[in-house]
């Protein structure tokens, strides 16, 4: 089996966000992710892309195709932004805290509907998020 | 390029002295190219007017390369939006060179191909023209296709009365849902309907920001006096709702629009029976 390239966009609207998710939607499709599993991806990548447009003020996104060490495929998404970063990361990941006027589960619901969550963040610098979920 | 003005004068005497051939053949190539789709007398019309102009911009007109670009764009941007492909928009442009190669190897005058070189290349430039105003065009009929599906793709219906059905497609944005939720609401007012189903089955996903633009449109109604019923949260969507942690609260959900309408018809004191006609 082949796997595409990664595949780079970036998110400066909020129809970036609709493109994002169609990235992903074809990514966890051909990993052959299940229903389930690709909706959470999808919504997953959805809360992070909106972040980034809305908190970040745009970055980009890549999105590519991993084999884990046991074979396993499964998909890794990057959001990356140059925004003012987030200074205290345990209260952002907080369900219910937003500091915009969100429902304040975008952050926390995203690494609960995936199965590997990693957050970069430096105040005045920007901020990373990494997640991957694997094909069951 | 400096001493023959790039030959380009030569060219405009052709322009000028075969107007009526060279015209007649370029009229002919871009009706071939157009398959039909447009008459010749139209053609002839849009033709002749940047034949005239170009005429004058080859035989150093600068006043005319302006109006040339103008009419160029006009040009481009009507076929855009008649929904001709960008080749079929250039091919009105790129013909002339044949046309005007054709009377160069008629009249046999070594002198005039170089010039023919020139004017080949500002054929391009205008070329260029054309395929930009065509995709800016394109654009902007694409954005006013979206602008309109947005409007068809949202209808609010009377389901029963006192029943409104809102079947929700495709993706849920901020611009949609403030159209969805106007809709709605207007439709309240005209019928003073006491339920209304929400149906979510043609929405891929349903993530924070959806979410949060439903339960503020139930809210808005509930403000009117209305129960909004949710229907057809599928599967996939209710585990990663529930996942996300997103809570629905008090208001109603149902697995399809049917047994939204069975809910909505039942508690507004109709009375439904399930065997009726067995
Ligand atoms: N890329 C980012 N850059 C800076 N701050 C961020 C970023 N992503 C999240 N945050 C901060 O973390 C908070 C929590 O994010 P989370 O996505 O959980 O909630 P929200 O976006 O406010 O609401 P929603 O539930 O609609 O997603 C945000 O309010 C914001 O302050
Ligand atoms: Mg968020």
């Amino acid at each position: 089996m082949t796997t595409p390239p990664p595949e780079e966009l970036a998110i400066g609207s909020g129809d970036d966000v609709v493109r994002v998710r169609q990235l992903v939607r074809t990514a966890a499709g051909h990993a052959g992710m299940s229903l389930v599993d690709q909706t959470k991806l999808i919504t997953a990548a959805s809360e992070l892309a909106r972040n980034t447009f809305v908190y970040g003020g745009g970055g980009a996104v890549r999105v590519e195709h991993v084999v884990n060490a046991r074979g396993r495929a499964g998909v890794r998404i990057a959001f990356s932004d140059r925004g003012p970063g987030i200074p205290d990361v345990d209260q952002a990941l907080t369900e219910g805290w937003t500091s915009g006027g969100g429902l304040g589960l975008g952050l926390s619901g995203a690494r609960r509907l995936v199965d590997e969550f990693e957050l970069e963040t430096e105040v005045g610098k920007g901020t990373t998020v990494t997640v991957t979920k694997w094909t069951r | 390029m400096s001493g023959e003005d790039g030959g380009q004068g030569r060219i405009g005497e052709l322009l000028r002295d075969h107007r009526e051939s060279v015209l007649d053949r370029w009229v002919a190539l871009v009706v071939a190219g157009l398959r039909g789709r447009l008459t010749e007398g139209e053609l002839r019309g849009e033709l002749t007017e940047l034949y005239g102009l170009i005429e004058r911009a080859a035989g150093g007109d600068g006043t005319a390369s302006g109006e040339l670009h103008a009419a160029l764009a006009d040009i481009s941007r009507s076929r855009a939006r008649q929904g001709f492909s960008p080749s079929e928009t250039a091919i009105s442009v790129f013909t002339l060179k044949q046309a005007v190669y054709e009377q160069i190897e008629n009249a046999g005058d070594p002198a005039t191909y170089t010039a023919f070189i020139a004017f080949s290349q500002s054929v391009d430039d205008l070329g260029l023209v054309t395929f930009e105003t065509y995709a800016a065009a394109r654009e902007q009929v694409i954005a006013d296709q979206a602008e309109q599906l947005l409007e068809l793709s949202t209808p609010v219906v009377k389901l029963w009365d006192g029943i409104l059905g809102v079947p929700l497609v495709g993706t849920l944005d901020s611009a949609r849902t403030q159209v969805v939720m106007e809709a709605l609401l207007e439709m309240l007012v005209d019928t003073g309907s006491e339920y209304a189903v929400i149906d979510i089955t043609g929405v891929p996903a349903v993530d924070t920001e959806v979410a949060q633009h439903l339960l503020k449109t139930v809210m808005a109604a509930r403000l009117m006096g209305t129960e909004c019923v949710i229907s057809g949260i599928r599967p996939q969507i209710a585990q990663t709702i529930v996942t996300l942690g997103i809570e629905f609260g008090d208001i109603v959900t149902k697995a399809t629009l049917a047994d939204a309408l069975a809910y909505a018809l039942d508690h507004s004191g109709v009375a439904v029976d399930a065997k009726a006609g067995a």
